[in-house]
């Protein structure tokens, strides 16, 4: 009965409106928000890794710095314009949703998992499996014989903590896009009923957000030496 | 307004303004400016941050509860941040060297040390 009562809702675009609300507006707003009290968790989650990183790069600047001029500043800014473009692509994919163009809105989901896609790509590929050949990954395979050897170590577990669970929180992304698309293809969002695109598109921008920090923070850190 | 549909154009803007914002960072990082670096690299990623929420991810737009949220936990982190390197940083450190003046300086009675 329920079941089939939703479904009937989700086809019906014209009365796209859950019965506990009084209408678009307020479900809009009760979406927005639970998302958004979601979104704040995640900066607690994340901001307890920077408050650790914050301390321990101030107990040991010279072997953060150090650490951080290994890596390659040129990728890690590449990757930055990909994953900034992939939040452009999704916010064409919501302005799509908003305005009903369902074409539109597939193209704009599929291109932002295609740049997603990109960004973890250049990660795993040329990023962690370079580090790892080069002997900069702490507990598994660690050659580094410069001075402070141990606190480079420290900057590598907090490098690859950090990226190891941004990368995740975008291969989640990746796997609910996957749902989105499909549920797009069905015909499920139009103009009046596109909650779920728009609040996919607030978790999206939320891990670029992440990265805009984690770049400078990481990679930045010892480039000027 | 909660549900306003933004001009295509303002995100190409927004695009734009953070890719330029990209690239300053990435270039300022070449320039030894000392502590100020890193400041300035905040500073820039913080203007990125605030631009993609405004305009991405519509607080421009939104309910006044919403904002209220996104300040209540930037709040919270700030407390987190700045209550564990004040605690961090006005300790002290003890060097090895030190170790035995501190365990003789010690509240704890010398028979259960």
């Amino acid at each position: 009965m329920i079941a089939s009562r939703r479904k009937y809702k989700l086809h019906n675009s014209q009365t796209a409106v859950y019965e506990q609300f009084d209408d678009r507006t307020q479900q809009h707003e009760a979406s927005s928000l639970g998302m958004w009290i979601f979104l704040g968790t995640e900066i607690m989650f994340f901001g307890a890794v920077f408050t650790a990183y914050t301390v321990y790069r101030n107990l040991y600047t010279t072997a953060f710095e150090a650490g951080s001029h290994l890596l390659n500043t040129q990728i890690g800014a590449i990757n930055t314009a990909v994953l900034i473009g992939s939040s452009l692509t999704m916010a064409l994919a919501v302005h799509a949703a908003q305005t009903g163009r369902r074409k539109q809105l597939m193209a704009y989901i599929v291109s932002t998992m295609c740049l997603g896609s990109v960004f973890l790509f250049i990660k795993f590929v040329l990023e962690w499996m370079h580090e790892y050949h080069d002997g900069l990954a702490p507990g598994l395979h660690w050659t580094y014989a410069g001075p402070q050897s141990s606190h480079v170590a420290m900057f590598f577990c907090f490098y690859f903590i950090l990226t190891g669970i941004h990368a995740t929180h975008m291969i989640v992304g990746e796997g609910i896009m996957i749902v989105l698309l499909y549920m797009a293809w069905k015909g499920r969002f139009s103009g009046e009923r596109y909650n779920p695109i728009e609040m996919f598109g607030l978790y999206w921008h939320f891990v670029d957000i992440v990265w805009i920090f984690l770049f400078p923070l990481l990679y930045l850190l010892g480039a000027h030496f | 307004m909660s549900e306003h549909i933004a001009p295509l154009k303002l995100y190409f803007y927004v695009f734009f303004s953070l890719l330029v914002l990209t690239l300053l960072t990435w270039r300022i990082a070449y320039v030894d400016l000392g502590k100020w670096n890193t400041v300035v690299m905040l500073i820039i990623a913080a203007c990125k941050a605030t631009l993609v929420g405004t305009f991405f991810m519509h607080l421009r737009w939104s309910a006044a509860v919403v904002r209220l949220v996104l300040f209540a936990a930037l709040f919270w982190l700030a407390i987190m941040i700045t209550l564990t390197i004040g605690d961090f940083f006005s300790r002290g450190t003890v060097q090895p060297w030190q170790a035995s003046t501190v365990v003789s300086q010690s509240i704890i009675p010398a028979g259960k040390r």
